[in-house]
């Protein structure tokens, strides 16, 4: 990541318009890059993060697909297979059932099936998360479970400069690359430097750093998170905020030396609690930081219940900045 | 009933009935899509404008012991098969008292009074549903029918073709009702589709198979009164194929670039309503003060939804996690 020295010139922009660059960048720089998805073409993509690309590019680079999940992700993960850098995108994880087959069974098994003989440098991103009263079939976060799958990486651009830097990097990358857009940052407003570019996809950020506990989160709840360690530091607990960027590999370098500094952890996860990524995070920290512990961590998982539509239930169902300050304080003994 | 069971039945009142049907869907949604501009209704609102037809000539030839399975554009099946109108605009607004007790919203109205199995917002998801349903009635050797309503968008999926081919090779009593209103979202049939001419699709499955006008309602019922009858008499699938076409965008959040104003328009003259309504007040079968009594009728009764929805209750925070496992067993281990 480019920083200081040089002030870079700034620009407004949203998540969505860097997620937009991203592809445009990509297509121009690599003639193997095309985008392809349902409607992600005249209609401009449902979250309208491809919108104005197919005229820019035309058809062929920016191809609408039928309503076949399965079919076109495996056409995907075929294509490239075969020298290709698609970038597939499904309209949201809920619809990614309908192609795990092709992920999990083609995607992830192939280079080490094949004996190294194939690898399959397939994008796939797709929406994720709660937020809009969409109901149960289309707010869930499954990217803990995509996470549990050897063979892919997944990634959970939280912020600006990773909607618009992850990509290239996902599309250099000889394997399968995941990235789930949390639906509630597409409208994310912020500045971005004009020349913003590829960005690393294998280390956590400490995007706040602090000495008194580590929150330790990705995707939509890093901004909670971020709320909640602002309003603890005004009870005068000094937060220290993890964005884990990937969700496999995870960075355990960056979580154990946060941990070893803070010696109390809570981690925040929109997945459902049982099995979760945070599960599996809470265990890593015990396998590798048990003895730098001075309390028991604690996890500020979704409800495990189908997402419901009303606004109350669904704000009640996933993370919310006072039930993370609430578990941060419970770890620090102050609840 | 004289009437053969397949022929339709053209008495004054029935008409008034069809007409009444299609535009108690109407104005209803007319209501929820001015109760969305005022956030009263939330997420995702499909609306059904321009294909009432198709609910309205199918769902009233089935029994009250057949079953439907549903898309999340699903408000006017819900109506005409009975499902109460406040319990369906509560569901709109996430009130407790909806029919799923708001926790679905637009997309996924359930009513097991009805036997009304949901508007599935998974496109495809519901086709094994209904076929499933169908198995528990073949082996159970009851003689109710599965209507399942889809879009052509579906027909891509996967999940389509695994129906048709289970439901014709087991002999299931499916009644497959795929509305095609040309676009899934943003795509239009020929750019998701090889073969075009959907009904056709029916013909590799060995499954009897018809086309009808989808803007008329008559010839819906009457093709419904065919269709329903050969699933009901010879327990096997039938495949029939409503011609039809979404007038307003595919959701709320829809701005409709991939088709031109003039096409829309070219449609809006076909629509089901006003068609049959100059028909039927052309040949003097209805006059107009039968239409303003059906609009004053229905009017009150969307009235009655609306107050029954604002007055209706948020299921309490504490209720959250209720039903995410039967009550009767025990619960499960944390
Ligand atoms: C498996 C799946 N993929 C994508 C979507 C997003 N989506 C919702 S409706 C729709 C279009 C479906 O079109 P069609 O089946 O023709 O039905 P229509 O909306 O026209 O009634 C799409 C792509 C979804 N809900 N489910």
């Amino acid at each position: 990541m480019k920083q200081e020295t040089v002030k870079a010139q700034m620009i407004e922009t949203t998540y969505r318009e860097a997620a937009k660059e991203a592809i445009r960048d990509a297509i121009k720089r690599d003639e193997r890059v095309f985008l392809m998805g349902e409607d992600v073409g005249r209609y401009g993509g449902c979250y309208a993060v491809s919108k104005g690309l197919l005229a820019e590019f035309g058809p062929e680079k920016i191809r609408d697909t039928p309503l076949s999940e399965s079919g076109f992700t495996g056409a995907g993960i075929g294509a490239a297979m075969a020298g290709m850098r698609p970038i597939v995108e499904v309209m949201t994880v809920n619809f990614s059932l309908l192609a795990l087959d092709q992920i999990l069974n083609t995607a992830a098994t192939v280079r080490h099936m094949s004996g190294n003989q194939f690898g399959v440098p397939v994008v796939i991103r797709m929406a994720t998360g709660a937020g809009r009263q969409l109901a149960a079939q289309h707010s869930h976060s499954l990217e803990g479970w995509y996470a549990h799958i050897p063979g892919i990486k997944v990634l959970a651009p939280a912020t600006l400069e990773d909607a618009r830097g992850m990509l290239w990097t996902a599309l250099e990358d000889p394997d399968p690359v995941l990235i789930f857009e949390n639906v509630m940052l597409y409208n994310m407003s912020g500045t971005l430097a004009a020349d913003a570019g590829p960005v690393d996809i294998d280390k956590a950020a400490v995007r706040r750093p602090g000495h008194d506990i580590s929150l330790i989160t990705y995707g939509g709840s890093l901004w909670k998170t971020l709320e909640a360690a602002t309003s603890l530091a005004a009870e005068g607990i000094d937060a220290e905020v993890i964005d884990l960027r990937s969700l496999r590999p995870l960075d355990d370098a960056t979580i154990m030396a946060s941990v070893a500094k803070t010696r109390r952890a809570v981690i925040v996860d929109e997945g459902w609690r049982s099995g979760s990524l945070a599960a599996e995070i809470g265990m890593r920290i015990v396998e590798q930081a048990f003895w730098e512990l001075d309390a028991p961590i604690g996890r500020v998982c979704s409800e495990e219940v189908p997402i419901p539509y009303p606004r109350h239930l669904e704000n009640a169902s996933i993370p919310q900045a006072p039930k993370i300050v609430a578990a941060a304080k419970a770890v620090l003994g102050r609840a | 009933m004289t009437v053969p069971a397949d022929k339709p039945h053209l008495s004054r009142e029935h008409m008034l009935a069809l007409l009444k049907q299609m535009i108690r869907i109407r104005r209803f949604e007319e209501k929820c899509a001015e109760l969305y501009t005022r956030e009263k209704i939330r997420g995702f609102l499909h609306l059904y404008d321009g294909e009432e037809a198709v609910a309205v000539g199918v769902i009233p030839v089935l029994d009250q012991r057949d079953h439907i399975v549903a898309t999340y554009r699903e408000h006017g099946h819900a109506l005409v098969r009975g499902v109460p109108m406040t319990a369906v605009m509560a569901e709109m607004y996430g009130k407790q008292e909806g029919c799923s007790r708001g926790r679905g919203g637009s997309m996924h109205l359930f009513d097991a009074a009805t036997n009304f199995h949901g508007g599935n917002a998974i496109v495809g998801g519901g086709l094994p549903l209904a076929v499933g349903l169908a198995l528990a009635e073949h082996m159970r050797g009851g003689d109710a029918v599965t209507a399942c309503f889809f879009g052509e968008g579906a027909v891509a999926e996967g999940e389509f073709h695994e129906s048709m081919n289970l439901a014709a090779l087991w002999q299931l009593p499916v009644l497959f009702v795929c509305e095609n209103n040309l676009y899934a979202m943003g795509t239009a049939l020929a750019l998701s589709e090889s073969e075009t001419d959907i009904e056709r699709k029916a013909a590799c499955y060995r499954i009897a198979s018809e086309a009808v006008d989808g803007m008329d309602v008559v010839a819906i019922e009457a093709a419904a009164r065919r269709a329903v009858h050969a699933v009901r008499e010879s327990r096997k699938p039938y495949f029939l194929e409503c011609r039809t076409y979404r007038l307003r965008a595919h959701s709320m959040f829809d701005a409709q670039l991939y088709r031109d104003k003039a096409e829309v328009e070219a449609w809006r003259h076909k629509e089901p309503i006003i068609r049959f309504q100059t028909w039927l007040e052309s040949n003097h079968i209805i006059h107009a003060d039968d239409v303003s009594r059906i609009q004053a009728e229905v009017d009150a009764e969307i009235t009655e939804a609306v107050a029954f929805a604002e007055a209706g209750t948020w299921e309490p925070v504490g209720e959250l996690t209720r039903f995410t496992y039967a009550e009767s067993a025990p619960p499960p281990a944390r």
